[in-house]
């Protein structure tokens, strides 16, 4: 799948650019972008170091461990690979805890060490399992609840109401996160049927 | 009026507050289980290089693909002639581009939600869709590639098209919900 995209995306840049005539543009841009990308990624360092370092600490102290067992009647459902009492259930909360504040880059370090957590349960070493793709598709539902950068634009635009738009994004960021849920387990299950046929 | 700032006001205090409070809540519940906290610390953050090194790779393949599309302008294009029928679903063609690029880029959709908003007004029905579609919808591609990339997964299964689906969904809703309330 996403070899096609990752095609499709190239293909269909370089060829309209071609018909467009924004070749220089369009040479430019993945230059910057291969640039943005470590860029990006260096400046994920330092918030990475500090939130892992304190997932540590949490993790020593039995802190993780202990919200996992809170959650775990609801997490069961959502992730169904993960035992009961793995360092990944506290991971993936406190990723998703991070998220609805709106934390950015806290909610990604949060995020990696969840995956860290996932690859550890996963058997297939390069293939993503189904916890790993459930937990992407809530995560990249947003499931924000402060969306603190949406209203700050919005009052430096000079809105006369900037926060009337939370109501109307809590309400869409359920129906896509609900979405995302249903979506995960029904591939997931049609993935499974599928490989016992083969 | 009073309500609103006091809310907005509110909200920033309780960002404000957030993150110092979680680090004190870690380390004491540490201190008080006997955990060594700095020499933990300093153990579990010697991860975080590696990690932001690692999924390098998997950035730079999908920004690059991303700023193809983005510069060529296939996806102008591909908004007029989608244009015709989200119309029909109270979706204004302004706001296209915005679904459009917000599964791809981050920096690109905010910089396109505020311009949306500069030109049209933030009351405006265009700014209240563009911001609620902003806030219900994330950076799928970005956050596929960082996430997989951390642990060396190449083969993402379901989790894209699970997650379009998401995004779509999201921007469908979005569209709805403001032609109910605004």
């Amino acid at each position: 799948m996403i070899n096609y995209i990752w095609f499709a995306f190239l293909a269909a840049g370089i060829i309209t650019a071609a018909f467009t005539g924004r070749m220089a543009e369009i040479t430019s841009g993945i230059f910057d972008a291969a640039n943005v990308s470590v860029e990006l990624a260096i400046g994920l360092i330092g918030i990475m170091s500090l939130w892992l370092g304190l997932m540590r600490v949490a993790e020593d102290a039995g802190a993780v461990r202990f919200i996992g067992r809170l959650i775990y009647p609801v997490i069961r459902w959502l992730f169904p690979g993960i035992p009961k009492e793995h360092p990944a259930l506290g991971a993936v909360l406190a990723n998703l805890a991070a998220n609805m504040l709106g934390l950015g880059n806290s909610a990604t370090a949060l995020g990696l060490k969840a995956m860290t957590e996932l690859q550890k349960l996963n058997q297939d070493g390069d293939s993503a399992s189904d916890d790993m793709c459930a937990f992407m598709a809530v995560n990249t539902s947003s499931v924000t609840i402060i969306p603190a950068t949406i209203i700050g634009i919005r009052a430096s635009a000079g809105s006369n109401n900037p926060t009337e738009v939370i109501g109307t994004i809590i309400f869409a960021t359920c129906v896509s996160t609900i979405t995302a849920v249903i979506a995960s387990k029904l591939f997931a299950r049609i993935n499974r049927r599928r490989r016992r046929a083969e | 009026m009073m309500n609103n700032t006091g809310l907005s006001s509110f909200m920033n205090e309780f960002g404000n507050w957030v993150i110092p409070v979680v680090i004190l809540i870690i380390i004491t519940a540490g201190l008080l289980k006997k955990v060594r906290v700095y020499e933990s610390f300093v153990e579990g953050a010697k991860e975080g290089f590696n990690i932001a090194i690692r999924i390098i790779p998997y950035l730079v393949a999908i920004l690059c693909s991303i700023a193809a599309l983005r510069h060529s302008g296939a996806m102008e294009f591909f908004a007029s002639v989608i244009s015709p029928f989200t119309e029909i679903i109270g979706m204004p063609a302004e706001t296209i581009p915005l679904a459009l690029i917000r599964p791809l880029s981050g920096s690109g959709a905010l910089g396109v939600m505020t311009e949306l908003i500069t030109t049209h007004g933030a009351d405006s029905f265009i700014g209240r869709l563009a911001s609620t579609m902003m806030g219900s919808t994330e950076t799928t591609f970005y956050v596929l590639a960082v996430y997989f990339g951390s642990v060396g997964i190449r083969k993402s299964r379901h989790a894209v098209p699970a997650a379009l689906c998401a995004d779509a969904a999201g921007i469908l809703a979005a569209v709805f919900v403001c032609n109910l309330v605004f």
